[in-house]
């Protein structure tokens, strides 16, 4: 029931957007399709002025991960995290999380594949991903439209919420489902 | 911190690569980490003209504006820097509004919205500015009623019921947009004592 809700409620929410903004556009005497046009035009700037800061994002991150050093990390950061009681296994999604999107999606639908999606593991994986984003995406792609080069202190907020959503996902998993 | 950040990032792949004998993963892996950008950045280009498009029509017609006078005491207190009727009020809103929807990629476009409008309140144009840094808060704790992408993959996987994470979802979410808001306010009030001397 709550399932079916929350599948319809995502598969109608965009449709519902591009329905009723034009139509109230429309009665309170907007040109739609111009305003849409003239909007539109900017995507594809912004679009083209973010590429550079992703270039320079993605390049750094892949190396990291292909190289192997971020297994290094894990590898090294596991037995103290088994020591406050986290999942091993969950360990590398954690470390994927703020770093890259699909990369952690995949390794949260393999988890799920190989523990179960109502195991232990497969309910914390879960949460993990539904409750925390990829900092380091949305700091290039944001401040790297509007040409920041200096972020100051968000860097460390924005993994500080990283961290919580991590342990958070973890304790609550554990409380919840037991 | 960003550029140490990534310097680190580089210096530690190219150098373990190097040590375990596999250098070449190295080229391999930067041209294909180049490529994927411009991929994904090509691929943006289409869904963030839609959305910067709709958005257009939003603003013109007042939804924009009327959004941010429905729940402006919240948004007023979370980023006292932005005067209460500037366009950017009503970018945070659909930004934040659509991350909750868990709409995925609208989010970006909007957000992108979002930050042009506060760079224009910005007075120095290549440091962020604190609404800058609240803004990116919330987006990064990434704070969703409906965590669409994990319900879907969930049930890919056979889940008896996929929606079961919704409540720790929302409890872990929350928590961390709290923490967040808290440290984000922190650090503003230490950048500014530090400013001034």
């Amino acid at each position: 029931m709550f399932t079916e809700f929350c599948e319809q409620l995502s598969i109608w929410a965009i449709p519902a957007v591009l329905l009723i903004v034009p139509v109230v556009g429309y009665f309170r005497h907007v040109n739609v399709y111009e305003a849409f046009v003239d909007g539109a035009t900017e995507g594809f700037y912004t679009a083209i002025r973010i590429m550079p800061f992703l270039v320079a994002m993605m390049v750094a991150v892949n190396i990291f991960r292909v190289s192997g050093a971020l297994d290094v990390c894990v590898e090294s950061a596991k037995p103290m995290l088994t020591l406050l009681g986290v999942p091993p296994d969950v360990v590398p999604l954690a470390m994927m999380r703020p770093l890259s999107g699909t990369g952690s999606l995949g390794l949260a639908t393999e988890l799920l594949n190989t523990h179960g999606p109502d195991s232990m593991i497969g309910r914390i994986a879960s949460t993990i991903l539904g409750s925390t984003d990829t900092t380091f995406y949305i700091l290039t792609v944001y401040f790297g439209a509007v040409g920041i080069s200096k972020p100051r202190y968000s860097v460390c907020v924005g993994l500080l919420g990283d961290m919580i959503g991590f342990l958070g996902s973890i304790y609550i998993c554990q409380q919840l489902f037991k | 911190m960003i550029n140490l950040i990534w310097l680190l990032l580089l210096v530690a792949g190219i150098v373990y690569a190097g040590v375990q004998g596999r250098i070449d993963v190295v080229t391999q892996s930067a041209i294909s980490g180049a490529e994927g950008a411009v991929a994904l950045s090509l691929k943006l280009i289409g869904v963030m003209c839609l959305w910067l498009g709709i958005m257009k029509i939003a603003e013109l017609a007042g939804i924009l504006r009327f959004f941010a006078r429905l729940i402006s005491p919240l948004i007023c207190f979370l980023f006292p820097s932005v005067p209460k009727n500037h366009p950017a009020m009503g970018a945070i809103i659909m930004t934040l509004s659509a991350n909750m929807l868990g709409m995925g990629n609208a989010v970006t476009p909007l957000g992108i919205k979002a930050m042009q409008a506060l760079q224009q309140l910005n007075a120095k144009k290549d440091t962020a500015s604190d609404a800058m840094c609240t803004l990116l808060a919330l987006c990064t704790a990434g704070f969703t009623l409906i965590p669409a992408t994990i319900i879907a993959i969930r049930s890919a996987a056979g889940s008896v019921n996929p929606a079961e994470i919704v409540g720790a979802t929302l409890t872990v979410s929350f928590m961390a947009t709290v923490t967040v808001i808290v440290a984000d306010r922190i650090c503003r009030i230490i950048y500014h004592v530090r400013i001034r001397r």
